[in-house]
């Protein structure tokens, strides 16, 4: 499944990048295999998401969320 | 003061970085830019002890080495150029203590460059409030240098920080962190032989960055190139892996030195206020009250200010006429210096508030609140959702909002705000403005309530956003992009401003905005004196004569006599003589040589108008005498056809003209510098322009 499927309040745990380019600096913000993911809310017009991801909240548009693999 | 150690400071965004770095230096900063590029290059000196200083360097935030944005690549290209005159001799990195992990990140890669560095583990006390435990002292050990815990907000700490600043040593004392080496060892050791650098860290990275180097030459950044080809270095699967790699060796050190005691599910009052501050409805109300408040307050609150600097630039007129021995040099000190002086001065106040107001909605972390929510409207349109910094801050001045577009990581979504902001009506417009619709629009009140004259104003401020949103909408198709352009962004916790910290950011975009802006309008007003107040000699000396004769002067008073001359000089000059030749031009949009004269003098700063027009329309007065200027406007005549001059139509032509032209020098120049060449300026005042002569074409003939 792929975090940007993923609803308000719902949590998981990242496995795998879709695409290096991006996975680089997700990767550079914390988002790594492993780690946890909760997502906090979604901006008023449905795009982009809040998730909290090693202690501390990202934004991310869901065509960025959509090259995250959740376990 | 000076500094004989020069320090430099690192770390992420929202790591409190600013802060400590106003506390540590007070007033003691001086801004300037670092070499070739405009980005602000923040300086201040600290007294350490009795006799040792340190000159320290706020570098910008980054999350990582590898830069994404214009400001990101300073850091590497202060901290890989050793040679440079920024080069640091220790490095203080802010870390933040709630955050840890990633924070380390950047650290564990500006450790590997091989400066001496001591952290700054700031934000203590919230991270001990959300459970975080930390052992400082392994955590020093770990690492092999000293850490020292601290609060800048609270400016706890900070004397143990200077402390430990002096007692750094010039040898750089940090524990390697990855095996750096076996990341690409041939190309690393080639760099290193060829280039001759020290550490394996430093070559690598001119691998990955040589193409945007500014101290590299050209021979070095093509011999690079070169070897990365022969190696088959592949950039980004590279940084791939060594951030992983990196991560895995600060989990190592973070594994017995930091403990979580937090209850996950606890909800956070940051998350409670975003639960309001984000929501569907009320969050759009919210921003859009706060914008209300924000530009009230932007008029309400420099209207006094204003007026006070009007006074004073009225009285520096009067003195310097009385004092000044009649002649060019005292015209050239009052109506060019003086003049263009008191039209950059006049903008303080506005620009002070409104970066109050930016300052403040940043610093309590609403800013990128707004960002997410308007992100995907933004998008549409070809933007992105960090455009809308620079787009409302348009609305006070565009000077300081295209700077501020730099923090749009994409350069595409960055051109486009760069080129459309301008067309924010800014208040520089809303002399003219005012003026206009006072001239054409009646003082009455819709249904006893609502103002008309306010109406038009408001119409043409929405009108401004629209032909933003329309031209952008039109690049969108026409720029291409250079690379996929993204938004992961952190969304700091919620915070309450810091007070300094905004009267700071208040002090530096006026002081950026005086001397960067005013150079250019000050040179222009210059320019503009000398075209408006010289012309053929001969016509001159007509004029002269003309004015001095006994019969003139027997019919008109003397101050009225000044006037008449004034106005047949003005019609004389060069600037005259430009506004004739260009009469043929602007007909189709009903102006006359008389608006083309103003339109040239405005071309410096569109409030030029007004004063132009008293000039023209021999009004004793400037600016300050709004009521005057109209009426002789409002009785202007055509000399051929007997009606009146500035109808209806041609005072919505000109909104129009100035709703979309380029008249802004400052802007002109503040784009070249953001954009490093006269491709865009040029692109810019093109399309403006254009735009300008088909509006008012347009409404000045459904009009007529």
């Amino acid at each position: 499944m792929k975090l940007s499927q993923f609803l308000p309040g719902q949590t998981g745990i990242i496995k795998e990048f879709t695409d290096l380019e991006m996975s680089v600096k997700l990767i550079e913000m914390g988002c790594l295999p492993g780690e946890s993911i909760v997502v906090e809310r979604l901006a008023p017009l449905g795009d982009p998401m809040a998730i909290t991801v090693s202690g501390y909240q990202l934004s991310l548009r869901k065509k960025e969320a959509s090259t995250i693999i959740m376990q | 003061m000076n500094g004989d150690l020069k320090v430099a400071l690192v770390g992420n965004p929202n790591s409190g970085k600013s802060t400590l770095f106003n506390v540590l230096t007070g007033l003691n900063q001086k801004i300037g830019n670092f070499p070739g590029v405009t980005v602000e290059k923040k300086i201040g000196f600290v007294k350490l002890s009795d006799h040792r200083n340190a000159q320290i360097t706020d570098l910008p935030g980054t999350y990582s080495i590898y830069p994404k944005s214009r400001d990101e690549r300073i850091v590497m290209d202060v901290l890989a150029d050793k040679n440079g005159p920024d080069y640091p001799e220790l490095i203080v990195f802010v870390a933040d203590a709630s955050n840890l992990k990633r924070n380390l990140l950047l650290f564990s890669q500006v450790a590997d460059l091989k400066i001496p560095i001591i952290i700054a583990l700031n934000m203590m006390d919230i991270a001990r409030q959300s459970g975080i435990e930390i052992a400082i002292d392994e955590l020093a050990q770990k690492l092999g240098i000293q850490v020292i815990p601290i609060s800048a907000r609270k400016q706890q700490g900070i004397d143990r920080l200077k402390e430990a600043i002096l007692n750094s040593t010039s040898i750089p004392l940090q524990l390697p962190s990855i095996e750096v080496e076996a990341i690409a060892p041939e190309l690393i050791h080639k760099i290193q032989d060829e280039l001759n650098i020290e550490h394996p860290y430093v070559a690598l990275q001119l691998a990955h960055q040589h193409e945007d180097m500014l101290f590299l030459s050209d021979e070095h950044k093509k011999k690079i190139q070169a070897l990365s080809q022969e190696f088959d270095f592949h950039s980004q699967k590279s940084q791939a892996s060594e951030t992983i790699t990196r991560y895995n060796f600060i989990n190592d050190v973070l594994f017995d030195t930091v403990k979580m005691n937090s209850d996950p599910k606890q909800e956070t009052y940051s998350n409670r206020i975003d639960k309001i501050l984000t929501h569907r409805i009320f969050g759009f109300a919210i921003f859009f009250a706060i914008l209300f408040l924000i530009f009230q307050s932007i008029f309400a609150w420099s209207e006094y200010p204003m007026s006070l600097i009007e006074q004073l630039f009225m009285w520096l007129t009067d003195m310097g006429t009385q004092i000044l021995p009649p002649g060019l040099l005292a015209d050239l000190l009052i109506d060019g210096v003086l003049a263009g002086l008191s039209g950059v001065i006049i903008f303080i106040p506005q620009i002070a508030i409104l970066f109050a107001f930016i300052s403040i909605l940043e610093d309590t972390g609403y800013m990128s609140r707004v960002t997410f929510m308007m992100d995907k409207i933004m998008r549409k349109v070809g933007l992105s959702g960090k455009s809308i910094v620079p787009l409302i801050g348009g609305f006070a001045c565009a000077v300081p909002s295209i700077m501020s577009a730099r923090n749009i990581e994409s350069w595409k979504d960055r051109m486009i705000t760069i080129m459309v902001t301008p067309l924010i009506a800014c208040s520089a417009r809303l002399p003219v403005y005012t003026l206009l619709i006072s001239l054409v629009v009646p003082d009455v009140k819709l249904w006893g309530l609502i103002n008309m004259q306010g109406i038009v104003l408001m119409s043409l401020y929405v009108f401004s956003i629209v032909s933003a949103i329309l031209v952008a909408l039109v690049m969108k198709l026409v720029i291409r992009a250079r690379e996929r352009g993204y938004f992961i962004m952190e969304l700091p916790v919620y915070r309450i401003p810091r007070w300094n910290n905004v009267l700071l950011t208040m002090y530096r975009s006026v002081k950026a905005f005086v001397f960067e802006a005013g150079k250019v309008i000050i040179a222009v007003s210059i320019i503009l004196w000398v075209l408006s107040s010289f012309g053929p000699s001969d016509r001159f000396d007509k004029i002269e004569a003309k004015y001095s004769s006994e019969t003139i002067k027997q019919q008109f008073p003397q101050d009225e006599i000044d006037r008449l001359q004034a106005s047949e000089k003005l019609e004389n000059s060069y600037a005259g003589m430009l506004g004739k030749s260009i009469e043929p031009a602007i007909q189709p949009i009903g102006f006359d040589w008389k608006i083309g004269i103003a339109l040239i003098t405005s071309f410096a700063a569109r409030e030029v108008f007004v004063g132009t027009m008293a000039t023209i329309y021999s009004v004793d007065g400037d600016d300050t005498h709004v009521e005057s200027v109209r009426e002789k406007m409002q009785s202007a005549r055509n000399p051929d056809t007997g009606l009146p001059v500035f109808t209806t139509a041609v005072a919505f032509s000109l909104m129009m003209f100035y709703a979309f032209a380029m008249q802004c020098m400052s802007t002109i120049a503040v784009v070249y510098r953001e954009t490093k060449s006269w491709k865009w300026p040029a692109i810019q005042f093109v399309y403006m322009t254009g735009l300008a002569y088909l509006a008012s074409f347009i409404v000045y003939n459904l009009l007529k």
